[in-house]
């Protein structure tokens, strides 16, 4: 049994208030073989400006010190490729680094670059991030991705990364699933789900109208999971602009409050140890006191049945923020969906459920924009930019296209930037006939989960209205 | 490619050969003919250290499994915990642990507690697909050891293992250990692997 300090357990908190002011993404393709890594970043970076009405050159006046997330120097085969994308944008004599936590860079980076300004050392910064999944052939691609995993313990496993984290879901599908029917179907409406709101969001890679039964017939990966279970690769850029208040109401008329926490696991699944389960706010020890029972097999905590590191970053951002309850105090959430069975663990870790009962965010119908058994709103949208299954993986840029996209909800202007027809037009894409805004009516919060591989890091960044804030 | 060798000779890395190959790259064009990009190969060999887990990776070349342990009693959440895998320092207190050979612990108590089966692999993969991933647990050891199920029997949870050891031809990664269901016999045991010795 581990335990942790009250040091360690501390409620973090910025020195002062950060704000997001505007963000940007490129297009997502799975290839981009006519363009290089900095016009898809530089593109990022014009959507910011344009969003807020400036000219990329007033933008950049207002950066102090620029945060760069990219996971994976192999990829795009330079290393130091911030350095590239800082000298392509132009952004001298700016002091600038580079992030890489996995999965979770582009929560990270804005992490980091939000902590410059809290600080006060900068009041304008920029987080930007991006991902080269498109110049080696997926075999290589996924060795690469296995590196990130133990050299020597566990990369020679098969060289494949989907086989270190499907041990979880295993154990997950197994104790908490119980195998049953039911429970794979659920998670086939997940990837239903996110190819669906996909398909309404023109930067997305796999818009898709499917079926549950289309998943359940796609190719096994790595039972019980199958193609349609599993994220995207991708290629593309996205970016945020963090400001102190005062930057931020120079810089447009809207700024949002943003708070955001880290957390952290053992890189390797091996090195788990027991501990007890460390409560959010909605949550007591009555919560769990016959989880064992009810489901035998989950008598470790977290086992391979939760991640700590997501546990623990909900933790600090909702005892930071003032969220009581993520399915009240919050209006969507954009989660890492890396996989369909991950998400639902995920909705445990963060306390959308408390664990063992995820599957029914999906199954009552909260988790979607219209909740399709009442017709009415779902209590909490989650993914409405069809997010890592539907919408893009950009390893380096995901966490940060789900703040923008959020941004975009609590602005309301979700329908002005994914309806827009020229957009559409602009990335070769004919606008669809039934086209839906997914604009969540009346939005003030939102979450973002960004979540590295087995659970090694996970982000947690929450941008709400400042007259919504829970915290004063 | 093995046109190459590296030894440690007092204390330093003694290279001779050729560590990587040239070949000329090429250019990526459309169907028209337009330049897009171009490739850029080579071929590379890194030599990696193994440090001090290098006991554990000899180990299991010879039929013997290595753990460690914190024996520090001042270590308030490690004293007593044993690590596999093998950690050279406790995460609590950062002492050395202390080596201990939980060979028989293993063939005693070994038991799946989670699998996979992965129909896929990355490049330079050199196990049989399907690859049946095992997360091991052992009596009284802290952790969950990931190794890999050989034979001809499906993993399940629950199920009862035991450790072999590619002792003939080893490759000295943690391929050289695996696990096969614990009533197999030592006669069906795959090529080059042995029970424990
Ligand atoms: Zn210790």
């Amino acid at each position: 049994m581990i335990t942790f300090s009250k040091r360690q357990l501390k409620i973090p908190k910025f020195a002062r208030d950060v704000y997001l002011v505007t963000g940007g993404n490129s297009e997502f393709r799975r290839a981009f073989p006519e363009k290089r890594t900095e016009e898809l970043c530089i593109e990022a970076l014009q959507e910011a400006a344009k969003y807020v009405g400036m000219t990329a050159t007033e933008l950049k006046k207002y950066i102090h010190t620029c945060y760069y997330g990219h996971f994976a120097d192999h990829f795009g085969d330079q290393l130091l490729g911030e350095a590239v994308i800082h000298d392509r944008l132009g952004l001298d004599p700016l002091g600038n680094i580079g992030v890489k936590t996995g999965g979770a860079t582009g929560g990270s980076t804005i992490w980091e670059a939000a902590k410059a300004v809290a600080s006060g050392y900068s009041d304008c910064t920029l987080a930007m991030g991006w991902e080269r999944m498109d110049e080696v052939p997926t075999d290589e691609g996924n060795n690469y991705i296995s590196c990130a995993a133990d050299k020597d313990w566990e990369t020679p496993l098969g060289h494949i990364y989907t086989g270190y984290y499907a041990v979880m879901a295993q154990k997950y599908w197994n104790v908490y699933g119980r195998e049953e029917e039911s429970f794979r179907r659920t998670l086939a409406e997940i990837s239903v789900k996110n190819h669906g709101y996909a398909y309404h969001n023109p930067f997305a890679q796999a818009g898709m109208k499917i079926t549950v039964e289309d998943v359940l017939k796609s190719p096994v990966v790595a039972y019980p999971l199958r193609a349609l279970d599993a994220c995207l690769m991708s290629v593309g850029a996205s970016c945020v602009i963090l400001a102190d208040k005062e930057t931020a109401y120079q810089m447009c008329k809207q700024p949002l409050l943003l708070y955001c926490a880290a957390g952290s696991h053992t890189l390797r699944v091996a090195d788990r140890r027991d501990m007890e389960i460390p409560l959010l706010p909605n949550e007591t020890e009555e919560t769990y006191k016959d989880l064992d029972k009810e489901f035998p097999g989950g008598e470790r905590y977290p086992g391979f049945t939760g991640f700590l590191a997501a546990r623990m970053a909900a933790y600090y951002a909702y005892n930071w923020t003032g969220i009581k309850d993520p399915c009240e105090d919050l209006d969507l959430v954009e989660l890492h969906d890396a996989f369909t069975i991950s998400d639902v663990q995920t909705y445990e870790d963060i306390g959308i459920r408390p664990y063992g009962r995820g599957r029914t965010y999906v199954e009552s119908g909260d988790c979607y924009h219209t909740n399709p058994k009442t017709g009415k709103p779902g209590k909490l949208p989650a993914n409405l930019s069809g997010g890592l299954i539907g919408c893009m993986h950009a390893v380096g840029a995901t966490g940060i296209m789900q703040v923008v996209d959020l941004m975009y909800q609590i602005h309301g202007r979700h329908a002005e930037i994914h309806g827009d027809p020229e957009r559409w037009k602009r990335y070769g894409k004919q606008k669809p006939k039934d086209w839906e805004d997914l604009q969540v009516k009346g939005a003030k919060r939102g979450l973002a989960i960004s979540h590295a591989g087995v659970g090694s890091h996970v982000t947690c960044t929450i941008v709400m209205q400042p007259d919504a804030r829970l915290d004063k | 490619m093995s046109g190459y060798s590296v030894k440690v000779v007092e204390g330093k890395y003694n290279l001779s050969g050729e560590f990587h190959t040239i070949e000329p790259n090429q250019p990526i064009l459309d169907e028209k003919g337009k330049l897009c990009g171009i490739t850029n190969p080579r071929r590379i060999v890194h030599h990696h250290s193994l440090g001090g887990e290098a006991p554990f990776f000899q180990a299991i070349t010879r039929g013997r499994l290595l753990a460690t342990r914190c024996d520090n009693k001042n270590c308030k959440d490690g004293f007593g915990s044993i690590f596999l895998p093998y950690r050279i320092h406790c995460p609590d207190c950062l002492e050395r642990n202390t080596e201990i050979d939980v060979t028989d612990l293993a063939n005693k108590t070994a038991r799946v507690y989670s699998f996979m089966v992965c129909e896929r692999s990355g490049a330079f993969n050199t196990l049989e697909k399907p690859i049946r991933f095992v997360n091991v647990e052992f009596d009284g050891v802290a952790t969950i050891l990931m190794s890999y199920l050989l034979g001809k029997q499906e993993p399940k949870i629950g199920m009862k293992v035991r450790p072999i050891f590619r002792t003939k031809k080893p490759t000295y990664t943690i391929t050289d250990l695996a696990f096969v269901p614990a009533e197999t016999a030592e006669k069906d045991l795959p090529a080059d692997f042995t029970f424990s010795k």
